[in-house]
């Protein structure tokens, strides 16, 4: 298994200049589409059999998760209402007794955020172009491509590559640049809150990227 | 025209600060309203000021300070909540101490775990022992009846 190589997205300067910290990196890793593996399974078990209820409850003041509920309230989101990634992670935990297998990578994902609390998202990596990007939506962009693509609010934080937006910021991913049954290589990235510790961040990807890669 | 431009970039740089120094409020703020949250749980909910209706995007002044202000408010709610909550524990206990003391003054009387503070369904109550009996006889005791009521 080689290392894979974390790449650094740009923050555009009108983001940069409020949140000087504001991360985005992303890692490519090879994969199709497939089960979750036995060894990906067994380590998710094992994390919620970890993960009780006073955790749950308390893990807002953990200092990564407690970085991004910060974030969501400088960016507009009410993480009372819109819960943030580990935060809503712990409450399915709760609700279904156990982080629920999906696809690999959706577990991947799931246990990337579980053990460092750093929400990672995964696309299709034909279907981006160039590097990705953080930054204000612009006039008549929109989420997707089709008829049923949604209208983007200009000034609403996305993550966008060449062709435009790919992600609302903590918000839903675009469905045609998500992975699918002819996907071979899935990239994988993440946004770091100011005030999340480097290891943390980077460690999200490289955790994800080793689950999926690890066969 | 030079010195127009000149104190529009200082204007800029003295509201980003102004925005900078209303983040940190919003960050302090956030903190102490997690904390006590979780020191309060399961009573110390803080309502949400309702759906951000813009998603995610960069805050101006007048939305920052009126999340730093809806903050404020949710923490002096959540704060006196609390200490009523304390009072109210505070006399059920004192409730419970004098009806443990002398059970014969409070025939009757009830105090809920919940009242008190404390987890679970169990409610303190002063009782006569051997029933009818121990009415007559003036013999009375403290008795924890515990466990939920089944659902139904």
């Amino acid at each position: 298994m080689t290392e894979p190589v974390l790449q650094e997205g740009v923050v555009h300067d009108s983001l940069a200049s409020e949140f000087p910290d504001l991360r985005l990196a992303w890692v490519t890793v090879d994969t199709r589409p497939r089960r979750t593996p036995a060894e990906l399974r067994e380590r998710l078990g094992m994390l919620a059999d970890r993960f009780h209820g006073a955790r749950a409850l308390s893990i807002r003041r953990e200092p990564v998760p407690a970085a991004y509920r910060v974030f969501f309230r400088h960016i507009g989101l009410d993480p009372d209402v819109q819960r943030t990634p580990i935060e809503a992670a712990a409450v399915e935990r709760l609700l279904r007794g156990g982080f629920v297998s999906g696809s690999a990578v959706d577990d991947a994902l799931v246990l990337a955020l579980v053990e460092t609390g750093v929400p990672v998202w995964a696309l299709d990596a034909a279907r981006v172009g160039g590097a990705l990007e953080l930054r204000a939506a612009r006039t008549g962009e929109r989420l997707g491509a089709g008829d049923y693509a949604d209208d983007l609010a200009p000034g609403r934080i996305v993550v966008a590559d060449e062709t435009g937006p790919v992600a609302v910021l903590f918000g839903p991913v675009a469905p045609d640049r998500l992975p699918g049954r002819d996907t071979d290589r899935v990239l994988l990235f993440a946004v770091g809150a100011p005030g999340v510790p480097a290891l943390y961040f980077e460690e999200a990807l490289h955790c994800c990227a080793e689950a999926l890669d690890s066969d | 025209m030079v010195e127009l431009t000149v104190r529009r970039a200082r204007r800029d740089v003295d509201e980003q600060a102004a925005r900078a120094q209303l983040r940190r409020q919003i960050a302090r703020l956030e903190a102490q309203l997690s904390a006590l949250q979780i020191s309060g749980f399961p009573y110390g909910r803080v309502e949400p000021a309702g759906p951000g209706a813009r998603g995610p995007h960069i805050l101006g002044l007048g939305e920052l300070e009126s999340i730093r202000d809806g903050l404020v408010a949710g923490l002096d709610d959540a704060r006196s909540r609390a200490v009523e909550r304390g009072e109210r524990q505070a006399a059920a206990r004192a409730q419970l101490e004098r009806m443990l003391q002398e059970p014969g003054r409070h025939k009757f009387v009830r105090v809920a775990s919940r009242d008190l503070g404390e987890p679970g369904c169990g409610v303190w109550h002063v009782r006569p022992r051997l029933g009818l009996i121990g009415m007559l006889a003036g013999w009375w005791q403290v008795k924890l009846s515990s466990g939920c009521p089944l659902a139904s």
